[in-house]
């Protein structure tokens, strides 16, 4: 158990350590403080977005240790000593993963709202099954809802990305 | 009339791809301010009461929070679209008027810290008998929501053309169809949030909202403030789809908050209280009857339709007219007559959503007019080829409609689709349908009085003509607004669009928009910021003309010119000047910007647009007139599964006859976008709320059913080369709320032809299915 400081209302608050796209990050946090909360409050990660709260829509998608997540229903208390990838941690420096190059050329957002934690649910997929179908491209983003696009441009853009990883 | 462009027609990038794929992009909820305070709205926890008292002493002495303001702490002016329905307040003054109504507002040093604070407050109400649907709120003696609507009923239209009862009469063959519609909602993923500041007597205000200019009009009107001390901005908005265009509660709280606290406060709904603030599609109580001649041309046709609109009237108004009024302009019809209430209900007020009003009609008459040929015998698209409209025509009610090709769209549809070869050919359980649909391209008057232009742009050539700054408040609710903007502006300056960058979402530095709705940006702040852009290049042009005169390059007498270079022998075409004559003789657009700069200062090209005095002169006209009208055909195919009703959209044409496409890549993600909205209200999406409490009862993602990317078909996006509308910039019209309004009508008429009975009741869910085949098992037929 991460070691803990108690407030002057007797609250518990942990220190946790958790590697964001490459880096550990040390805060101290409550133990109901939600990971989406703990990196857009705590390390201004504002890509990772808050939509339903409830794991419904997924645009809060990060990898955790590579495994795509809803960080609205994960707590920051068990990401202690676990990785972490956002959507600012897909890219590499300057260069923009061909996931991102391919939402880019096939307009696969609109509003963008979504656009993060698809393409996290998306390059999670890929991480895993470099050669989808497209039913398998559908599935590995039906838990990421886009009000926008009708998916149509982005399971294109995914299924391209597959084939020019 | 079309010709060669440099950027309209293009499928170039959108400007917001690199922030929007990185996670950068700044929402409203993403911005962070020194000191800031976080509030939400205190709500009411029943559908119809007077309050009795408000106590908010526990939470007031809750470490943290920082200011609670109830109606007794603002002002008391009503606010909605027309003056005789402002109804709403900023608070309740006396009375709730559903369960989620706004009774106040807190703030607090964190988040955690108001939703302690709500709890803390108690509200006591002497409840009321609340009325939960029209036919309740019709009946007589019923509980009264407003006193100014007597009977609950809000607004009344009764819009009579021709003479339907005489046609009827001799009419071939007469039908008449209920339908049933239901209550939607936008469905936007990022939930609404306002965060304002104030510097002395200046407020700032970002806002997740459809239009700034609205935004600012109302708040000062309603806030006593002029219109120059409150900056309304804007930042990426999360989709709104007609949800973000009313001032919310939020706006108004934020404002105040930080005023009474000296600190930024943000305001924000959680995703249940999206639902609550409502403005989502109405649900409609249709009946239509139609009579035919024997071909099954229309003669007449008579729409009765009633709208549910919960508490408040907002833009209910404007979904009434709209139900009705757009039905002539797609369809020839001399005998006309449509009549429509909307009753106030105990429950969050409906609104605009996608196709504004008109989607639930379209659906019912789509249905309707398929019964009707199959009774006289004619197939689906061939009633359809009989009775649409053409290009250059005046509507029954007197709508000037310019560029028109259903006719096109319809046949194009049936032959992509393969029509002939499987309608009524492809066994039980499966199916294929035909809707049309269509929409104004903006509307022609503001949501208030006013003789202000439309849309005003501005384009800005920075010092060194290394860049052009495109001015608009437009706004780039996700539909790419600004990266088609910047292309028209570009294609008019004759400058790389590469080089271009918006200036908007902010009524202080960027120039007049309405906003988004009605479909309108692409046409109104296209037309302002291509009259921009052609002034900069004017500008260029004859500072071109002054400079290779004063070159010696060009000497008069050259055998390409007539006499002295004017500056209309020059063009300039993606940053380059040139003698159009002698295209060698070239001078680059930034050389020239900069020789304007040091001899004039700014270089700047200004434009606006006024749609003028548009067709229809019958009272509610203005709801419906538009300086250019789509229209669209989509063509479903499904499976229906008879044992269990589940139902599989398989495959989908879209034509949408749009005019010029300035930017295909984004046109078709419309098509996508709005199909994709249209499926789900056919068959799954539907606000509950429970029937005695008027609670909200699926205000989720998992209740709410969205289609995901499992049940989303694919979508075949087409268009028609030839069509072109002379009202619109570059000759272009609408397709965003346009290419929502067949849906519902194709996939229901490919429902039937699969299933064979006809479900006029939405959404047609899997159960609604399975019922209907099972009683249709049990009759025997």
């Amino acid at each position: 158990m991460s070691s803990f400081v108690v407030d002057k209302d007797g609250n518990k608050r942990y220190a946790v350590t958790v590697n964001v796209n490459g880096s550990d990050y040390t805060k101290v946090v409550k133990a109901n403080t939600l990971l989406v909360n703990f990196l857009r409050e705590e390390l201004d990660l504002i890509g990772t977005k808050r939509g339903c709260e409830l794991g419904d829509c997924g645009c809060c998608t990060v990898m955790l240790d590579g495994k795509a997540v809803n960080a609205c229903i994960v707590l920051a208390l068990d990401c202690d000593g676990r990785e972490v990838t956002t959507v600012e941690g897909i890219q590499d420096g300057e260069d923009l993963d061909i996931v991102q190059e391919k939402f880019i050329e096939h307009a696969a957002f609109q509003c963008g709202f979504c656009t993060p934690g698809m393409i996290v649910s998306s390059r999670a997929l890929l991480n895993e099954n470099t050669n989808p179908s497209e039913y398998e491209v559908r599935e590995a983003i039906a838990g990421n809802l886009c009000r926008c696009t009708g998916y149509v441009n982005i399971v294109a853009a995914v299924l391209d990305a597959a084939e020019n990883l | 009339m079309k010709q060669d462009y440099s950027y309209v027609g293009h499928s170039v990038d959108r400007n917001d791809s690199y922030t929007k794929t990185t996670g950068r992009a700044q929402y409203t909820a993403d911005l962070k301010f020194p000191g800031m305070l976080y509030g939400k709205l205190i709500r009411s926890t029943i559908a119809h009461g007077r309050i009795k008292s408000i106590d908010t002493s526990e939470a007031e002495k809750l470490n943290g929070v920082k200011a609670i303001i109830t109606a007794k702490d603002v002002p008391s002016m009503k606010w909605g679209l027309s003056p005789a329905r402002f109804d709403e307040n900023i608070f309740c003054i006396e009375k709730v008027r559903y369960n989620g109504d706004k009774i106040g507002a807190v703030c607090a040093v964190d988040e955690e810290t108001v939703y302690k604070a709500l709890k803390l407050i108690k509200v006591e109400y002497e409840e009321l008998p609340a009325v939960l649907t029209w036919q309740d709120a019709a009946k007589e003696g019923a509980p009264q929501i407003f006193e100014e609507y007597p009977g609950n009923l809000n607004t009344e239209i009764h819009h009579h053309f021709g003479d339907v009862d005489a046609a009827l009469k001799d009419a071939y063959y007469v039908r008449t169809d209920k339908f049933q519609g239901q209550r939607t909602y936008h469905a936007f993923i990022e939930n609404h949030c306002s965060t304002a500041y104030w510097d002395g007597d200046r407020a700032f205000l970002y806002s997740s909202c459809q239009s700034v200019h609205y935004i600012q009009y109302h708040l000062c009107r309603v806030l006593g403030m002029k219109m120059g001390n409150l900056t309304v901005r804007q930042t990426n908005v999360g989709a709104g789809f007609g949800g973000k265009l009313d001032p919310s509660g939020l706006d108004f709280a934020a404002v105040i908050l930080s005023k009474i606290t000296g600190q930024p406060v943000k305001m924000f709904y959680d995703h249940a209280e999206t639902f609550l603030n409502g403005r989502g599609r109405h649900p409609m109580t249709m009946e239509l009857t139609t009579g035919v001649d024997k071909n099954g041309k229309i003669l007449a046709h008579k729409f009765d339709c009633v709208l549910e609109g919960g508490a408040y009237t907002g833009l209910g108004i404007a979904s009434s007219y709209y139900a009705g009024s757009l039905l002539g302009v797609l369809y020839l019809i001399d005998n006309y007559k449509f009549d429509c209430r909307r009753y106030v209900t105990n429950l969050p007020p409906c609104g605009a959503q996608r196709g504004h009003g008109q989607p639930q009609p379209r659906f019912a008459f789509e249905h309707h007019i398929d019964l009707v040929g199959e009774a006289i015998g004619v197939d689906p698209i061939d009633m359809r080829l009989i009775n649409a409209r053409k290009g250059n025509s005046i509507t029954t009610a007197g709508y000037e409609v310019k560029s028109y090709n259903l006719l096109g769209a319809n046949k194009m549809a049936r032959d992509a689709s393969g029509w002939k070869e499987k309608r009524g050919k492809m066994g039980v359980g499966r199916g294929i349908g035909v809707g049309n649909g269509g929409f104004v391209t903006g509307a022609g008057f503001c949501q208030y009085r006013t003789d202000y232009p439309h849309s005003v742009g501005m384009v800005k050539v920075f010092d060194d003509g290394t860049k052009a700054y495109v001015y608009s408040n437009a706004v780039d609710i996700g539909q790419g607004s600004d990266t088609v903007l910047m292309q028209m502006a570009a294609e008019a300056m004759g400058y790389p669009y590469e080089r271009c960058q918006m200036v908007t979402g902010d009524t202080d530095l960027s120039t007049l928009d309405f906003g988004a709705y009605a479909s309108r940006q692409t046409l109104m702040a296209g037309w302002a910021v291509k009259r921009a852009g052609a002034e900069v290049k004017k500008k260029v042009l004859a500072k071109a003309c002054e400079m290779l005169k004063a070159s010696g390059r060009i000497k008069e007498g050259f055998g390409y010119l007539d006499g002295p270079l004017t500056p209309e022998d020059l063009d300039c075409v993606e940053g380059i000047v040139f003698v159009k004559q002698e295209p060698a003789v070239k001078l680059t657009f930034e050389e020239v910007a900069r020789k304007y700069f040091v001899d004039h200062g700014v270089l700047l090209g200004r434009g606006w647009y006024h749609p003028g005095k548009l067709g229809g002169n019958h009272k509610g006209a203005a709801v419906g007139t538009s300086p250019a009208y789509s229209s669209a055909t989509q063509v479903a195919e499904v499976k229906v599964d008879m044992e269990t009703g589940q139902i599989e959209c398989v495959d989908t044409w879209d034509v949408h006859d749009s005019g010029t496409i300035i930017n295909p890549k984004l046109f078709h993600g419309q098509v996508h976008g709005a199909f994709y909205m249209g499926v789900g209200e056919t068959i799954w999406e539907e606000v509950l709320f429970d029937k005695k409490t008027g609670k909200l009862l699926n205000g989720n993602f998992a209740e709410y059913r969205l289609p995901t990317a499992l049940d989303m078909p694919p979508v075949e996006s087409l268009t028609l080369d030839d069509s072109y509308e002379p009202n619109g910039p570059y000759g272009l019209k609408e397709v965003g709320e346009g290419a929502t309004t067949p849906t519902m009508g194709a996939v229901a008429n490919a429902i039937y032809d699969a299933m064979g009975v006809s479900m006029t009741d939405l959404p047609i869910t899997y159960e609604k299915v399975w019922r209907a085949l099972r009683d249709k098992k049990a009759s025997g037929k």
